[in-house]
């Protein structure tokens, strides 16, 4: 028995030994023997599906450029993305530099395994003045810049003009407020049984957003508190509701009956619709019809909502340096920028005047600059560690208010008194 | 001379085990442990285990304490037990059904079995989304069938109602076959003569149903029951694609334990909590098992 325990104990110790060793091959031998080459592994989703040839070419100008370090790109499609990250982190073999979106950023610079950024900005002179502000701002976490900003896109409305001739409505203006949005989703809706005056989701990501429209928050100023269940939340959220219930303008589930909003409103039979950027090139692929963005209007604010993807550097890289050098190009390069421009790919974070330039001169939509305007009316989610949790919590109680099952004041006192429960603040 | 011999026996037996035995430590028994410890304790799933600095931090049955107070994990056994309720019946009664039908001998009968064992093999990603397709209540082909007779059919999916009764008839559909197929084996196991022995005394259809048939077969419908109820509990992939808009159903009404696990785990980075969950979903299993186990010398009857 004790051969047998020997022979098992050793076949074990030898097969751990193998997967180490196979696991741990990051040296590379030094190209062409002067320079060494470091490689750096880069993990991201936003590469997954048509995009792949896109970021083959930032990868390879970057590489014409830095002879020294090459990059091994992993990409991971968005619904697997997080559940394979995780585990790598926990294992101890994170990749040297990934993507995060903003939803997910503050989870991951809270729990202290991205780099700070902060040492490398000073040690390469990085200037920062051609990214976007908001957009840089948005990956920094307890005063540190854990993160740099890759892209965006922002939030609109988008409208049917052809619906709205036939509807005789005048198009959205700069300063349309809920009541004009309103009013022209009736008049849109009385066309047809089937037409529909506007879709605006009721849920996590456009509540955070409405309800700063109507002079509310979700959470106190300080973010100490929950501010889900104030009076103006409650109106703001019987107002969302109430299009959906009331005046019908907007579908409701059963409605849509398992077709998503794009589709309804490819199909012409959405007046309106609150929908990121990226909805462009499939629009202007799709839509038989004519149609245009505006800034969404507000009630008492204006408030405008964007979606951001960062570059982040593992807190124990062994090739930092390089890894930053990287990060740096994809986020701040006119070259990165341009490839993403020509691919209609989102935005770039950087600002550079005449890449910008060819993305406001193709249309449609022809109102171009509205993307650029609503940034100034930008206003971000409460940032808290359970990030991903707490949006659950609050769109379970939205969802029922939405179909009716609860009243917008019952709801949110029970989103109110869970996430209290739930959620820990600073 | 006897032990060294059953020892060089042993031997041999050790060697050709090793490899699924390794397979089995590395991949079950280790897991097993380490899940069992991780429900002690409460770790992120992202910070480098470090016992010194408290990483993962042992908190003992915390974890359990926490879910079984918590009204959530009550709401998510009571949809499980819905889910039950609907599909054992039903499960039983189409499979038994499909089992008698493919019981004949007539030309085609083979290619008629492989129709039925078709969903079996289909991946639950493809099947999900016909089924998606096939309840939704403006365009798809149920509701419509339902209109024809002059029943209005329910939003299925988009209804926290009807959106459990969705889920339960793609699974119906789904483990049909396989199910179908046990019933069809045990079926045909049965000695022709009882049945011609009950016929020549005058044994109605009804009779030798539930005379001959079901008691004979009564151990194929136990283990039936026992793996349906074992799969019921272990939910997951159907709903994940089926009533996935980011809470599992129209407000939750399609949250069940597994999917409790996965997202508590890989979303809210609650690691601790989820193998917590995942412990108590086995006690659970565990317990309806043993008592099926008991219950069965009430109704299923082996062969001497």
């Amino acid at each position: 028995m004790k051969r047998i325990v020997n022979l098992a104990v050793t076949a074990m110790v030898m097969f751990i030994f193998i997967s180490t060793v196979t696991a741990g091959g990051k040296q590379e031998a030094p190209a062409g023997g002067t320079e060494k080459v470091v490689t750096v592994d880069y993990t991201n989703f936003s590469g997954s599906g048509g995009n792949a040839k896109f970021l083959e070419q930032m990868k390879e100008t970057f590489e014409k450029q830095n002879t020294g370090i090459r990059i091994k790109i992993k990409t991971v499609d968005f619904g697997n993305y997080f559940i394979q990250l995780q585990t790598k982190i926990a294992s101890g073999s994170a990749p040297d530099s990934y993507e995060l979106n903003y939803e997910n950023f503050i989870t991951y610079a809270k729990k202290n395994v991205l780099m700070d950024l902060g040492p490398l900005f000073k040690k390469s002179n990085f200037d920062t003045s051609m990214l976007n502000k908001n957009a840089l701002n948005a990956f920094r976490a307890d005063g540190k810049q854990y993160g740099l900003p890759e892209s965006y896109s922002t939030v609109l409305l988008f409208y049917n003009k052809d619906l709205f001739d036939k509807a005789g409505a005048s198009y959205p203006a700069d300063d349309w407020k809920w009541a004009d949005e309103q009013r022209a989703a009736e008049k849109i809706r009385a066309l047809g049984k089937n037409i529909f005056g506007i879709s605006h989701p009721i849920q996590f990501w456009e509540f955070y957003k409405v309800v700063q429209q109507n002079a509310g928050s979700l959470l106190s100023k300080d973010g100490t508190k929950f501010t889900v269940d104030t009076p103006q939340n409650v109106e703001t959220l019987q107002f969302m509701v109430d299009r959906v219930l009331k005046s019908n303008v907007m579908p409701s589930e059963k409605q849509m009956a398992g077709m998503g909003d794009w589709d309804m409103f490819k199909s012409g039979r959405l007046g309106m619709i609150v929908t990121g950027i990226w909805a462009f090139n499939d629009f202007t692929k799709d839509c038989k019809f004519n149609w245009d963005i505006a800034v969404e209007p507000g009630n008492l604010n204006k408030a405008t909502h964007f979606f951001a993807n960062g570059l982040v550097i593992n807190k124990d890289s062994k090739v930092a340096g390089a890894a930053f050098e990287w990060v740096k190009f994809m986020s701040a390069s006119k070259e990165a920028a341009r490839i993403r421009v020509d691919a209609g790919w989102e935005l770039p974070a950087s600002t550079y005047p005449e890449v910008m330039a060819d993305y406001n001169s193709k249309t449609p939509p022809a109102n171009r600059k509205a993307v650029f305007e609503s940034l100034n009316y930008l206003v971000t989610p409460p940032v808290v560690e359970q990030m991903s949790e707490m949006t659950d919590i609050l769109n379970l109680q939205l969802q029922a208010a939405r179909d009716g099952d609860k009243t917008p004041a019952q709801a949110l006192a029970d989103a109110q008194k869970e996430l209290e429960k739930k959620i820990k603040l600073k | 001379m006897q032990s060294e011999l059953q020892r060089d026996k042993l031997k041999t037996i050790m060697f050709f085990l090793f490899p699924s035995i390794l397979g089995l430590l590395l991949f079950s028994i280790i897991p097993i442990i380490a899940s069992f410890l991780l429900s002690l304790s409460k770790w992120d799933g992202l910070t480098r285990w470090n016992f010194k600095a408290g990483v993962p931090n042992i908190v003992g049955f915390g974890n359990f304490k926490e879910i079984l107070t918590d009204a959530e994990f009550w709401k998510v056994l009571g949809h499980t037990l819905y889910f039950i309720v609907l599909y054992i019946p039903l499960i039983l009664f189409s499979s038994l059904l499909v089992a008698n039908l493919l019981n004949n001998d007539f030309k085609g009968i083979v290619a008629y079995r492989v129709f039925y064992f078709l969903p079996v093999l289909t991946s639950w990603v493809a099947g999900a989304l016909v089924w998606k397709w096939v309840l939704s209540p403006l365009y798809g082909p149920l509701n419509e069938m339902l209109r024809f007779i002059g029943i209005k059919g329910p939003g299925w999916l988009q209804d926290a109602a009807w959106a459990m009764p969705g889920i339960v008839l793609a699974s119906i559909w789904k483990d049909m076959g396989f199910f179908g197929l046990i019933f069809l084996g045990a079926l045909q196991g049965i000695n022709i003569e009882y049945i011609e022995a009950a016929k020549i005394d005058g044994a109605t259809w009804w009779q030798r149903l539930m005379k001959i048939t079901l008691p004979i077969i009564s151990p194929a419908i136990f283990f039936v029951v026992v793996i349906c109820i074992i799969n019921s509990f272990q939910l997951f992939p159907q709903i994940m694609i089926m009533t996935e808009g980011g809470s599992a159903g129209p407000h939750g009404a399609t949250q069940v334990m597994v999917e409790r696990i996965y997202k508590y785990a890989f979303k809210y980075f609650k690691m601790g909590y989820a193998a917590a969950y995942s412990w108590l979903l086995f006690v659970i299993i565990f317990g309806f098992t043993t008592l099926q186990m008991k219950l069965q010398k009430k109704w299923v009857h082996y062969d001497e």
